[in-house]
């Protein structure tokens, strides 16, 4: 059970949106933002609130990506793995950074809560290939050394 | 400001706004779309103000004043200008000084030197032939295009919608208002000739028409900002740039089809574009040109924005409406179309951003004007991204039927780094790929499906000798597997089986009896699956395979990756004359591939190898090499 102010919080968001299934991507997204993943708890609660079956927003918060129901680091680190940054070699620049982190695809997310690694499929930056986010701050041209600088840097944010 | 309730007042405002730009001497534009922004131009900004905002004597407004009035220097931020290699840039209007890659410590010289002063600065100067070139307009990534879409982008402050009034905004949209019934701005539409400029080509005037002779009193108008193609990012451009231009032809939309109510579904990974929309939003309403009784007219319409939630799939028109409603996203079998029963079973418009924002400069010009540019049944302009391995990647937008040399040569500049053009990909994962000879073809929506690609939403990825077309086939099926919405049997489970023989094949495990089944594959996923993304998704290997089958035959045959992609296929082969024998790359090798006797030469087996590359590391005589 999360705390009240989860809740609370849920409430303030849910009522400047409105009941309707029609809400519901846009509630959960503000959930996901505020807390940077969407607690399970809160689907629950979203659903009863919205009258729409459990079953139902379980669905939608799978289908798409941007869901998730398991916390994210601090620093969410999104490499770009578009068709631009591809040609421009954005693998080694991942790899790079999963074995600086010791992350994978199938581990995101570092133990000390810091760093989540991702990939995305075009941040649409294409001009500055190959590129990374760190929280939606775009790096462009982006390398390997350069990466690794940038991990240090945030470490010792 | 307060509302705008009539015509006149429009008028009025718009005349008294272009005064006060015009007292402008000058006007500081720094790059604020998405590329020169992680280039550092809000830091440029601030200081450009800082800058003119010291300097005794020189009186100047900022963006935070509403009114321009009489000050000597403006700064703004204005959106793309396009170029974005060359980013950070600044743009000094009138003189159409353009300077690139500007750094934060360039200030200062900018503001003393040219600002002041009147002198040019050349290192910042784009460089062409050996020479520098100040003004944009002689710049060959701009000269040979033709920016109508994109007029704006770089030239107004795209979160001031005084600056978009001033250039003659919200004109169309009044000529429409109070001279034009519906079915005329249907009409001229159609006389035009614009077609989508989301993929498919589909006639625009003919969708709002359709919409406008339904039954049902209720209709939508959408906007299509899904733009989810790995490689394309012009619509991003436009909502970032010109936001106005958009909602402007939205509500255009609206009016000729008897609309109330429009969305907006722009895809997450664009934040910017969300803001800058938002931002135009609140202004126009308070402008009173969208919300209830526009211009004091009957027509009212109101604009929401829904933001995408990371999947691809929701730029097909049917899971675009179906995630609006807050259901999963997925493609349902038509008919019904969209036109009959899209958005909550209503009869809904739905056309992408760069379609909407043809439609404002066509009722402003007239189909005619629209008519003079590009070809045959291809009429206008279209937006493409130029990326890859191109020198100068960017945003770009020439007349319909440029050929594909003009704009990788002439405004590209050619292959990057002195290599070879090999393809360009067009139309992303749903597209396909163009070679050297199609480099005369003509770039419109009818040369294109000829041949078996597509302009698609228009992201142009340009390869040169060192990518390997397999890989790259590998590469899309892969994020057409990932964006498969699982709903029919041919794109989830072909789409799949499909990216498993690519897979084995980069691996250095495929057959020739492989090529055989991905064509197989491809044609029936093609023919079957139930909606666009599946329909297309096969595309890539299919053109892949028709224009550099060979490349896949070296992969399977000879097990050659000459493009020096595909690491499994590399050899590491010891050089017997320099190996010493001392079997120190034996004795680590995990895989144990390598043998020999002690002080003779040692081989390496080819298929016992895992090329790990460990043996390489280790030689101490550099005797370890990688064939490909």
């Amino acid at each position: 059970m999360l705390e009240k102010e989860y809740y609370d919080k849920t409430d303030e968001i849910i009522a400047a949106h409105g009941r309707t299934q029609a809400d519901l991507i846009p509630i959960i997204q503000e959930i996901q933002e505020a807390y940077r993943y969407l607690p399970p708890e809160l689907l629950t609660y979203v659903a009863k609130e919205l009258s729409i079956p459990e079953s139902q927003a379980y669905s939608v918060a799978t289908f798409y990506e941007n869901f998730s129901f398991e916390p994210k680091g601090k620093f969410l680190i999104k490499v770009c793995d578009g068709t631009a940054c591809h040609v421009r070699k954005s693998i080694p620049i991942l790899e790079t950074l999963y074995k600086e982190l010791g992350l994978s695809k199938d581990k995101q997310t570092t133990d000390d809560m810091l760093f989540t690694l991702e990939t995305v499929s075009c941040l649409g930056a294409c001009g500055l290939a190959p590129v990374l986010t760190v929280n939606d701050k775009v790096y462009p041209a982006m390398t390997p050394e350069k990466a690794i600088e940038m991990i240090n840097e945030l470490r010792g944010a | 400001m307060g509302k705008l309730t009539d015509r006149a007042s429009l008028v009025q405002a718009r005349e008294a706004l272009k005064k006060e730009i015009d007292s402008n001497k000058c006007r500081i534009l720094i790059c604020a779309g998405t590329g020169c922004v992680a280039g550092g131009s809000g830091e440029i900004y601030d200081k450009m103000c800082q800058l003119v905002e010291g300097h005794p004597g020189i009186e100047v407004k900022f963006e935070d004043h509403v009114d321009h009035g009489d000050g000597d220097i403006a700064v703004r931020k204005s959106g793309c200008h396009g170029f974005c290699e060359m980013g950070p840039l600044l743009k000094i209007e009138p003189q159409d000084i353009l300077y690139t890659k500007v750094k934060l410590e360039d200030c200062e010289e900018i503001f003393h030197k040219t600002i002041v002063g009147g002198e040019l600065i050349p290192r910042l100067l784009v460089q062409q032939d050996g020479m520098e070139v100040p003004k944009q307009e002689e710049i060959n990534f701009y000269k040979k295009q033709n920016r109508n879409v994109l007029k704006n982008c770089g030239h107004i402050d795209a979160e001031h919608i005084e600056e978009y009034l001033a250039i003659g905004g919200y004109k169309a949209l009044e000529k429409v208002l109070f001279d034009m019934e519906p079915q005329a701005v249907i009409d001229e539409v159609s006389a035009a000739g614009l077609r989508g400029r989301g993929g498919a080509g589909f006639p625009t005037g003919k969708k709002w028409a359709q919409v406008a002779g339904q039954k049902e009193p209720k209709r939508y108008v959408v906007c299509n900002g899904d733009e989810g193609d790995p490689g394309a990012f012009m619509d991003r451009s436009i909502m970032e740039g010109d936001p106005h231009k958009m909602i402007e032809g939205m509500a255009i939309a609206a009016y000729a089809v008897g609309s109330d109510e429009g969305y907006i579904y722009v895809r997450a990974e664009y934040p910017l574009a969300i803001e800058r929309l938002r931002n135009a939003i609140a202004q126009a309403e308070e402008w009173g040109l969208l919300g209830d009784n526009i211009l004091g007219t009957d027509f009212s319409f109101r604009l929401h924005i829904n933001r995408g939630a990371g999947a691809f799939v929701c730029g097909e028109g049917s899971a675009l409406t179906a995630s609006i409603e807050g259901n999963r996203g997925m493609p349902r079998v038509k008919p019904p179309r969209t036109v009959e029963q899209g958005l909550f079973d209503k009869p809904t418009v739905l056309n992408n951003v760069e379609t909407y924002a043809n439609v404002p400069m066509i009722l402003d010009n007239g189909a005619d004007w629209f008519k003079s540019i590009g070809v045959e049944k291809n009429h206008g302009t279209k937006a493409f991204a130029l990326t890859g391995s191109v020198k100068n990647t960017g945003l770009i937008e020439v007349p319909m039927g440029t050929t594909l040399r003009e704009v990788i040569y002439d405004i590209g500049g050619g292959i990057k780094d002195g290599g070879q053009f090999k393809a360009v990909q067009i139309g992303g994962p749903s597209g396909g790929c163009l070679t050297a000879e199609h480099l005369d073809l003509p770039l419109d929506f009818d040369s294109l499906k000829k041949i078996g690609a597509m302009i698609g939403s228009g992201g142009m990825v340009v390869m040169d000798d060192k990518t390997c077309m397999v890989e790259v086939a590998r590469f899309f099926m892969n994020f057409t597997q990932n964006e498969s919405c699982g709903k029919c049997v041919p794109c989830r489970e072909g789409t799949k089986r499909m990216l498993e023989i690519l897979e084995r094949i980069v691996a250095g495990k495929g057959t020739l009896e492989d090529l055989d089944v991905l064509e197989e594959l491809s044609e029936m996923i093609t023919d079957t699956a139930l909606c666009g993304l599946g329909k297309c998704a096969a595309q890539p290997v299919m053109s892949t395979l028709q224009f550099f089958r060979e490349e896949y035959e070296q992969h399977v045959v000879e097990k050659k990756c000459v493009s020096r992609n595909c690491e499994a296929l590399r050899k590491f082969v010891i050089d017997p004359d320099k190996c010493k024998g001392c079997s120190k790359c034996a004795r680590n090798c995990p895989a144990g591939a390598i043998s020999g006797q002690i002080r003779k030469a040692y081989s390496i087996d080819f298929d016992t190898c895992i090329k790990c590359g460990a043996c390489v590391a280790d030689c101490a005589f550099d005797a370890i090499h990688i064939e490909w």
